[in-house]
């Protein structure tokens, strides 16, 4: 369906009318997204066959609690960004680029729904090239001249990534003749054996880091959300890659299950490895920079180190964790995007020192950020403490208690980054006379950055819908579902 | 009285303050109404609780439970009505001094002052009244961020130095070990919720056990253990008044309090004294002892003396409590009131001096006692309560901890105690005695009634809970004895 609204928003070509038709679908489709988790948390997998053709020769769609949930989460993302866009890009585009900006907005959407939704590795594969060279564009829409030089950075960054994920593919449909996941599934384990298939796995996994930006495969991330319009990073950050960490999850546990995952090809322990390299290197990186933007994108590339690391205990609380993670990332990290969207708005800069005293001048703005940041660090009360509850719980679990510790410490180095910024905003330089004079964002940001605050600290008190479904659909992964 | 609905009251009473000092900010007098009438209501209706509580209830009350079968739960126990009525009456006092010491001083930012200072005892009655681990540690975090603007109060770059380090120590060693100390203990049992004689015992091997002990004792940064102890020198850049209540009561007794609550209710007396680490932790906090004694001795400024001295004091709490015998766990809770009672008094006195004479360091004090006698003679009696000597109430917790010691036959422990007792009282008594019996250097023209009268009354009322608490120990012991297995009636 987004993928049928963008080519009427550039049909029409009118501001307002193309932020209706965006608004509207996106909330129509999180309606849907809402409706498919319940149903399968009751009944399980849905499955719908594009086009009537059968299973093993069409397209399937498929269902299940996993993708539901991501579904939920990238939709709800959609929603509440479209909300806040639509005065947040008049800052930061050329007007007569608005229209293009919803239809690429669209197919970007509509190919992560894609991504999530297909049963089909092919399909997969064309549903991410749509979303990642609509997100190209998005970034490069920006009016900051870097931008551009970014969006290329992640084109070839990204169509490296796409390549290897397609040959990939291509080795596994030599070996077994088919392209649906669940035959992929029930083929796989007869040619496991196989070099080719080896061979396969690490192109995709590969392959999937390099778009899921896995340290050392993250180099354009930064560059990328430091340089996009505020609703494009708030947008891709916590969608993007995280459907990216969905596709990853979808292959390890769905087509080439834990036994071949993790004790033939030893993913377990690069996977540790990498992710504890990247919470370090991310959070340190962090530390550093004086671009907040930048700050968060590094922060970005630690909290993926979170779920990579989730997924290499690979136990129902590690993967769980990792998923609850996704869920609880996307929205304070989305919170926090379109925070900066609005200090973006009223200062024109997200640089550290152009933000002194600015808590005084935009109080809304930065109390959300302290509250997000907050939450980002893992403060009781607020989705952020969940997420690092179960993860150090699974750590325990396998008695890897060096690795709970690091979590913990991890977790310092957040609240340094964070800290440095409320620092500056709260406390340092009380009186600063700024002109022109700043005042508070527009009623029409503040309202969906808010919305998103609200959900960080209500899911960190009543977890039973995060936790509950985070967990289901860790173990129906393990359990080998498909 | 029903005692949920007084347990509802005391924990709601300082937050439901802190708003209303927010929102009637404009108007001093009606704020400060507010913040005394707070205090009054808790330390009311946790009053109202205290006979339930001798009698053996355990009111709880349930609040949210954010994951499965990890609540925010409150339940009064006898430990946690001991810190709760302590912390409340002391506010009372509190507030009767900061009325006059923030007039008279620093009087910008008072709204936002009183509303902290509520917080920050909500916080305190949350830890005291918390039925779990999760609970306690989640109210543990909001006294940290809560005392956190108390503690920049002045705003200079300085203060802000501070701040950091306080938050830096406090918020670190929380959450890298005393968190991860929580987590595995869910982990180990499935089970966070307080029991009496613990329910750690047999879910673990002893070497684990013994891990955990020592990531507990470390990562309750609050009770200043060395080398986790500088946040507190670094906090006396606050106003007297938080010095007073804070870094002298609600904080620093918060984090005794939390370690006796995991000796008493986590991992049991019984399981305590198995452990390898216990030995060592009773070392680490003996030294701390004696290491703080020494570099209080080398601090001119009063403040400083006084924040080292209480980190020495916090010693012996602890390894009262971790003597996990029936005397040393008496004599720890009790030492945790009578330690409280005589450092407010000393800062009280202190803030005074430094209000009246504009005095800060100990070196120009002399002679101080002719001019303002009334200060120095409630800085005598705060003293030798601190020391252990008659007439503070001081005596019989120090009393308790050395016979604690003996039970548990730690002869060298008895030894660092008494070594304890005699520095405190080489940096602490020559103050008061110089005060009376030395010429001052300069010429001192001020006299008692500098001090504005709020403070006065504030002083006295607290230097008479030292006496009474002397003379009138039963009803502490009764209730410190209500912690020991048997002690409690049924309950």
């Amino acid at each position: 369906m987004p993928l049928l609204a963008a080519p009427l928003c550039l049909l029409v070509y009118e501001r307002r009318f193309a932020w209706g038709i965006s608004t509207g679908l996106s909330l129509t489709a999180l309606a849907i997204a809402a409706l498919l988790l319940q149903h399968t948390l009751a009944d399980g997998v849905i499955s719908y066959e594009l086009g009537g053709w059968s299973a093993h020769w069409g397209i399937e769609y498929r269902v299940d609690i996993v993708n539901a949930f991501v579904l939920l989460v990238v939709t709800t993302i959609a929603s509440v960004v479209l909300l806040y866009a639509r005065q947040s890009i008049l800052g930061e585009l050329y007007t007569g680029r608005i229209p293009l900006f919803y239809a690429m907005y669209m197919l970007c959407l509509g190919g992560l729904l894609g991504v999530t939704i297909t049963g089909d590795v092919f399909n997969l594969f064309v549903f991410m090239e749509i979303s990642a060279l609509s997100s190209y564009t998005l970034i490069a829409l920006s009016q900051e001249r870097r931008a551009l030089t970014s969006a290329y950075q992640y084109l070839i960054m990204g169509t490296i990534g796409a390549t290897f994920l397609l040959i990939g593919i291509g080795l596994m449909y030599i070996m077994t003749g088919t392209l649906n996941m669940r035959d992929l599934a029930d083929a796989l384990p007869a040619v496991s054996g196989t070099r080719t298939i080896e061979t396969a796995f690490a192109f995709i996994v590969v392959g999937i880091s390099i778009k899921l930006a896995l340290v050392p495969l993250h180099l354009w991330l930064p560059n990328a959300y430091a340089y996009a319009p505020s609703a494009v990073t708030a947008f891709i950050a916590s969608t993007a890659t995280k459907v990216a960490f969905y596709v990853l999850l979808r292959f390890l546990f769905t087509i080439f299950g834990v036994g071949f995952a993790f004790s033939n090809m030893l993913l377990g322990g690069i996977f540790l490895v990498l992710g504890l390299l990247a919470i370090f290197a991310g959070s340190t990186a962090a530390i550093f920079q004086d671009n907040v933007k930048r700050m968060l994108a590094y922060s970005s590339v630690a909290q993926i180190g979170f779920m990579i690391l989730g997924v290499s205990f690979a136990t129902t609380t590690g993967v769980g964790a990792a998923i609850l993670h996704l869920f609880n990332h996307a929205i304070m990290k989305a919170a926090l995007f379109l925070a900066l969207g609005c200090v973006f708005y009223r200062l024109g800069s997200v640089n550290i020192k152009d933000m002194c005293g600015l808590g005084r001048e935009m109080p809304w703005t930065m109390t959300a950020f302290v509250i997000g940041g907050l939450s980002l660090v893992g403060v009781p009360l607020s989705v952020g403490f969940i997420s690092k509850w179960y993860l150090v719980l699974g750590a325990l679990e396998q008695g890897w208690w060096p690795i709970a510790a690091a979590v913990l410490l991890a977790s310092l180095l957040t609240l340094v980054y964070i800290w440095r910024v409320v620092d500056v905003a709260w406390l340092q330089c009380p009186a600063v006379r700024r002109q022109p004079v700043v005042t508070e964002a527009p009623p029409g940001m503040l309202l969906p950055l808010w919305a998103l605050i609200l959900a960080n600290l209500y899911f960190g008190i009543d977890t039973s819908l995060s936790v509950g479904v985070a967990m289901r659909a860790a173990e129906w992964l393990l359990g080998g579902g498909g | 009285m029903n005692t949920h609905l007084a347990l509802q009251l005391a924990f709601c009473t300082p937050l439901a303050g802190a708003l209303l000092i927010v929102a009637t900010g404009r108007h001093a007098a009606v704020r400060n109404g507010i913040t005394l009438a707070t205090a009054i209501t808790l330390f009311g209706s946790l009053l109202a609780l205290a006979p339930a509580v001798f009698d053996g209830a355990r009111p709880t009350l349930t609040l949210l439970e954010p994951l499965p079968g990890l609540p925010l739960q409150l339940t009064l126990e006898p430990l946690g009505m001991l810190f709760a009525l302590l912390s409340s009456s002391l506010w009372i006092i509190t507030t009767l001094y900061a009325f006059g010491y923030m007039g008279a001083h620093e009087a910008h930012g008072l709204t936002r002052f009183y509303a902290c200072f509520a917080l920050s005892l909500w916080a305190a009655v949350g830890m005291a009244l918390a039925g779990n681990l999760l609970t306690l540690f989640v109210c543990y975090e909001i006294l940290t961020l809560a005392t956190w603007p108390l503690v920049t109060h002045a705003g200079t770059p300085e203060a802000h130095r501070s701040g950091r380090l306080y938050l830096g120590l406090l918020l670190g060693t929380s959450i890298s070990l005393l968190l991860l100390a929580i987590i595995w203990t869910w982990q180990l049992t499935g089970t966070l919720t307080f029991v009496a004689g613990g329910f750690l015992q047999g879910s673990a091997s002893p070497a684990l056990l013994g891990v955990l002990l020592a990531l507990y004792v470390f990562g309750i940064g609050k009770a200043a253990l060395m080398p986790f102890h500088r946040w507190l020198p670094a906090a006396m850049v606050a106003p007297t008044p938080v010095s007073a209540l804070l870094h002298a009561v609600a904080v620093v007794k918060g984090g005794v309090f939390f370690i006796l609550k995991v000796v008493l209710y986590v991992f049991g007396i019984d399981t305590l004294g198995q452990l390898w680490s216990t030995q060592w932790l009773l070392y680490a906090a003996g030294l701390t002892i004696l290491l703080a004694s020494l570099v209080a001795l080398r601090q001119d400024n009063l403040k400083l003396r006084l924040a080292y001295s209480t980190i020495s004091q916090l010693g012996y709490i602890v390894v009262g409590a971790l003597l996990a015998t029936s005397a040393g766990i008496v004599g720890s809770a009790m030492h945790m009131v009578t330690h409280a009672f005589g450092k407010i008094t000393l800062f009280f006195c202190a803030g005074a001096i430094l209000v009246a004479a504009n005095k800060a360091d100990i070196s120009q004090m002399r002679g101080l006692g002719r001019s303002m006698p009334f200060t120095m003679a409630a800085f005598l009696v705060a003293t030798l309560s601190i020391i252990g000597l008659p007439p503070g109430g001081g005596t019989w917790s120090k009393w308790f901890l050395v016979a604690g010691t003996l039970e548990a036959d730690q002869l060298l422990l008895l030894a660092v105690l008494l070594a304890g007792s005699l520095l405190s009282a080489l940096y602490l008594l020559p103050i008061p005695v110089r005060g009376f019996f030395s010429r001052p250097d300069t010429p001192l023209n001020i006299a008692d009634h500098k001090v504005p009268l709020a403070c006065e009354v504030a002083i006295g009322l607290a230097c008479l809970g030292c006496l009474v608490l002397f003379f009138q120990a039963d009803t502490l012991y009764r209730l410190a004895r209500l912690l020991l297995p048997g002690g409690t009636h049924g309950g």
